[in-house]
């Protein structure tokens, strides 16, 4: 029997389904459902779940590629490294309960993405995030930064993974909405990855791992919504972390996934044990029956709705192969979790759930899966903005120019973040934070892993499709100029309310951008997520499609950094300099102006130049290497002196450009190398027909520009380390 | 030399200091916090980590589990120890080593390289160093503010059982080069018997010529040399 409930029109909406969704609902039931029914059909219609405002667009992505092993649509996705083993990668974001409760919510976005990855068979190695926060004067950014800077280093640095690299950008955009993208790498043996299909009805379910709570109930419902000034009440919807138990379940699990054991295994993020049962069961195509009775629960009186739709933490859902409960109970004992016998996995496709010998839940999974809203909703493309010449800009002196630059927010040295995040844990952290790309060893092989995350909105918003592509392109850079091959990248789409068309239209833009790209460099999307509705009050954020980028490196120890350490080097630009300043961060920084178009993007020369810089890495040739991106030529030269100690002494711009836009425009596709051995440099580029320009030698404690001045390597590194441990003092 | 590494729920460096132990030539193998006794071993090594989360203070808990028992019993036949960070954390709170370690000073965690000087060359854990020696390895705690009563300090002191101090690149003490305001500067421990060492510091990420250079491999070189 069906309990029976009255469904208003009042709770419907608390429920976040629109009227017509209501009506599907009612169909696919053919009754009134229970209110825990309705609350399973909001969390899984939820944007967050369903991706009902982005699916028909993701689909366009190229996922599949010679080394794909897992593409979108698993806890992760994973790819062929050779030696028998998968690079197992995914991002998430946390930006609603990271905005409500910063050190929980980033905390806790930490161990779901960590959940991810460990949940396909994989030791995760590496956590990396992509952080966006609001204007430094606003007054809550300094608690925000705090409070999230010290979640992720509280959760990665107890569980014991090294977090790398990331990236910390300021805009007034993300005011109210802030950006906490996690990702975590992992390692799996290839023939071993483990999956979220359930098989074999008669097969027992079982519940490992934390207890059920109160905490997090409709967190994924909450992340579907827009911000109001009523959003901090929501403080009840953000789940706690608990980082211990996470380290302990992740040991577990791998010691169970060791033993023939699993048939299937998901865990428990947004939506609980909602969404883990009916992922399981529609991807098996069956049934599942739970019964709460035996949910092991941390609090008394919880009804079945509070227990299927709780967030609590580090929880996972299994399926066992017969007569292996045994073993799962005699592992989970010796880690001193909970171990649960909560249901079987059934032949008639629908979700059954009881508590205290009634039936609460009857949903069928097919149709609550398969006919789950789709939107195409109306989008309408960005405006175009006009190119800005440079002779039309402001010309700052560039000593001056590059102090304010390095100062900047954006640019300035993000050291007082890193240094809260234990990134060498592991003992095999061959390329530490601060360079292009973090290295981080295969252990007991020659190989190691590049991996970046990475993202330009203001480009986004000034063109979306340039800027889609450009965020792809530029995490492929950063792989590339540490030497690395790479493989395969995981997104996390970050935009405003995808039913205003103009934001629908940068989703849309940017989405095409970053699927050309990939296609053109042979460059996967294999996992992904996608969070709307970060707008506050009808401000929406700037376009952030956050893309994290994997490569692997054949020998470690043939990776080189980005730190000029010997005087006499030859510093080489790859790649042709025309002087772009439109959209760039000297025309935001020095003119005061968010104007114009971004630097374009041609992908068949990003392929020649990187192709090129890559051999010149691996070869030995390049004693350093890094990509030109914010800020332009200076900045990277710059950035390369602070990383080695090693100044520069430049040779004058060319005739012909004007000398700000030389030395800080944004053209793409570019790289500043140094080498012992120039002829050889400029004879590869050569015969590879990319454009290269001698820029001068490394050489004292001081870069100096002929004819432009000079700064000394202390007074520019104290500009650039001072900004962000006085702003946060 | 055989080397038993204690690993409790919640340490997560135990596999760094195996690797760092056999670039040293050591055999090193895991022991469970659950087991009442440690077979037949030259070294006891407790690593980093968050034993137990670190829930109550840290090392507290683990102090407590039933290896410790064994631990105590090995020391005190003379077994060399070695903790480092929470494995400090631990030998303190276990009784072995004096003092107490708070806070950081500064309040957050942190994570970078420093410099160490060598102040006693003398043991089984230093003597593939000169005294005096400064030596680059990395840091990653929360809680590594080592604390003493004057007496205790004092007795350190006049007995030569400061085994490490955080200074300079140049050798010398500076409150920028002590990342987390420990007095005097300390990073690392004696017992009386310099049978014991607890330091903050991590010398097992240290061992690799591509990960954070080499500087960390003289105290498993020395212990080699002393206990082969």
């Amino acid at each position: 029997m069906i309990p029976n409930s009255k469904i208003t029109d009042e709770v419907v909406k608390e429920h976040g389904l629109t009227q017509d969704e209501y009506a599907l609902l009612l169909k696919i039931m053919d009754r009134e459902p229970t209110l825990a029914e309705l609350g399973i059909f909001s969390v899984m219609w939820s944007e967050h779940c369903s991706y009902k405002s982005s699916r028909v667009w993701l689909k366009t992505f190229p996922v599949s590629g010679p080394k794909v092993l897992q593409g979108p649509g698993e806890n992760a996705g994973a790819v062929d490294i050779g030696d028998g083993l998968a690079a197992v990668f995914k991002i998430e974001s946390h930006n609603h309960p990271s905005f409500i409760e910063p050190y929980q919510g980033a905390a806790t976005g930490v161990g779901g993405i960590l959940r991810d990855v460990f949940t396909m068979g994989a030791r995760p190695i590496a956590n990396l995030n992509a952080l966006r926060f609001g204007d430094p004067k606003h007054p809550k950014t300094k608690h925000l930064v705090s409070g999230v800077v010290a979640g992720i280093g509280g959760y990665g640095n107890c569980i014991g993974v090294p977090t790398v690299a990331g990236e910390t950008n300021f805009h007034p955009s993300y005011n109210g909405n802030i950006l906490v993208n996690a990702m975590t790498v992992g390692l799996a043996r290839a023939d071993r990855i483990f999956k979220a299909a359930a098989r074999g009805p008669g097969n027992r379910v079982l519940y490992v791992g934390a207890k059920t709570g109160r905490d997090g109930i409709h967190g994924a419902t909450m992340a579907s919504a827009e911000f109001t000034e009523e959003s901090e009440a929501k403080r009840p919807t953000v789940q706690v972390g608990d980082p211990f138990t996470e380290k302990l379940l992740l040991e577990a699990c791998l010691e169970l996934m060791a033993e023939d054991a699993i048939v299937a295994i998901q865990d428990m993020g947004a939506a609980g044990l909602t969404s883990s049962s009916v992922e399981m069961a529609a991807r098996g195509g069956l049934g599942i029956e739970l019964n709460l009775d035996h949910v092991p629960v941390r609090e008394t009186g919880m009804t079945a709705y509070e227990i299927m739709l709780s967030e609590s933490q580090e929880r996972m859902l299994l399926v066992v192969k017969p007569g292996a409960e045994k073993i799962a109970e005699r592992i989970f004992a010796k880690w001193e979790l909970d171990c649960a016998d909560i249901g079987v996995v059934t032949e008639t496709g629908h979700l059954v759930v009881k508590k205290n010998g009634q039936t609460e839940i009857d949903i069928p999974v097919a149709p609550l899966v398969d006919q789950s809203p789709l939107y195409r909703r109306p989008h309408v493309p960005s405006p175009r903005r006009p190119v800005i010449k440079a002779a039309n800009t402001k010309a700052a002196e560039p000593i001056a120019a590059l102090k304010k630059l390095m100062g900047c927010p954006d640019l300035a040295s993000k050291r007082w973040i890193w240094d809260q995040y234990d990134h060498l844990v592991g003992n095999d952290t061959i390329q530490t934070p601060g360079g292009d790309a973090a290295v981080v060893r295969v252990r007991d092989t020659r190989k190691a892993l590049a991996m970046v995350v990475d993202c330009t909105p203001r480009y986004c918003v000034a063109d979306p499709k340039t800027g889609g592509a450009q965020a792809v392109v530029e995490t492929w850079r950063n792989l590339t100029a540490v030497g690395a091959e790479p493989i395969a990248i995981t997104d996390n789409l970050n935009f405003g309310n995808p039913e205003r068309p103009e934001i629908m239209g940068q989703i849309v833009g940017c989405i095409e951008g970053m699927g050309e790209a990939c296609r053109a460099l042979d460059y996967p999307v294999i996992s992904g997520n996608v969070s709307l509705y970060n707008e506050t009050n009808g401000q929406g954020i700037l376009p952030t499609p956050v893309v994290g980028g994997v490569g692997l490196i054949d020998e470690y120890t043939k990776t080189v950094g980005l730190g000029l350490s010997k005087p006499g080097l030859t510093l080489i630009v790859i790649g042709e300099t025309k002087g772009w300043l439109g959209a760039s961060l000297y025309l935001r920084e020095i003119a005061g102006w968010e104007e114009g178009a971004p630097p374009p993007i041609d992908l068949k020369l990003e392929r020649k130049t990187g192709d090129l810089v890559r051999g010149l890495v691996r070869s030995g040739k390049a004693a350093a290497c890094h990509d030109v991106s914010d800020g332009g030529l200076l900045v990277a030269i710059a950035e390369m002196a602070l990383a080695g100690g090693i100044g520069a002494k430049l040779d004058a711009p060319p005739a012909g450009i004007p000398v700000h836009a030389w030395w800080f425009g944004e053209d793409q596709a570019r790289y500043v190398v140094a080498t012992d051995d120039p002829a050889g440099v400029l004879e590869a580029a050569k015969a590879a027909k990319v454009p290269t320009r001698r820029l001068g030698e490394s050489a004292s404690r001081s870069l100096t520009l002929e004819g432009g001045g000079a700064i000394s390597l202390d007074e520019l590194r104290a500009i650039h380390e001072g900004w962000l441990p006085k702003y946060m003092s | 030399m055989k080397a038993a590494v204690i690993s409790f729920p919640g340490s997560n460096r135990e596999r760094d200091i195996m690797m760092a132990l056999e670039r040293a030539g050591a055999r090193p193998a895991l022991v469970w916090h659950g087991d009442a006794e440690i077979a037949d071993t030259d070294l006891i090594v407790v690593p980093g980590g968050f034993s137990y989360g670190d829930y109550l203070r840290c090392g507290a808990m683990a102090a407590h589990s039933p290896v410790m028992k064994a631990v105590n019993e090995k020391s005190a036949r003379g077994t060399p120890v070695l903790g480092v960070c929470n494995g400090f954390q631990i030998l303190i709170e276990a009784g072995l080593l004096p003092g107490a370690l708070m806070r950081n000073a500064s309040l957050r965690f942190v994570c970078r390289q420093v410099h160490l000087r060598v102040e006693d060359s003398q043991s089984v854990f230093t003597n593939a160093y000169e005294k005096g020696q400064v030596i680059r390895v990395p840091v990653a705690h929360g809680e590594g503010n080592y604390t003493a009563d004057p007496d205790t300090l004092k007795k350190l002191e006049d007995r030569g059982l400061v085994a490490f101090r955080y200074v300079s690149p140049e050798g010398k003490t500076d409150p920028d080069a002590n990342p987390n305001g420990s007095t005097d500067a300390i990073a690392g421990i004696f017992n009386d018997s310099k049978t014991v060492l607890g330091l903050m510091p991590h010398p097992e990420d240290a061992t690799d010529p591509h990960a954070g250079g080499t500087d960390g491999l003289g105290m498993f070189k020395s212990l080699v040399n002393a206990l082969h």
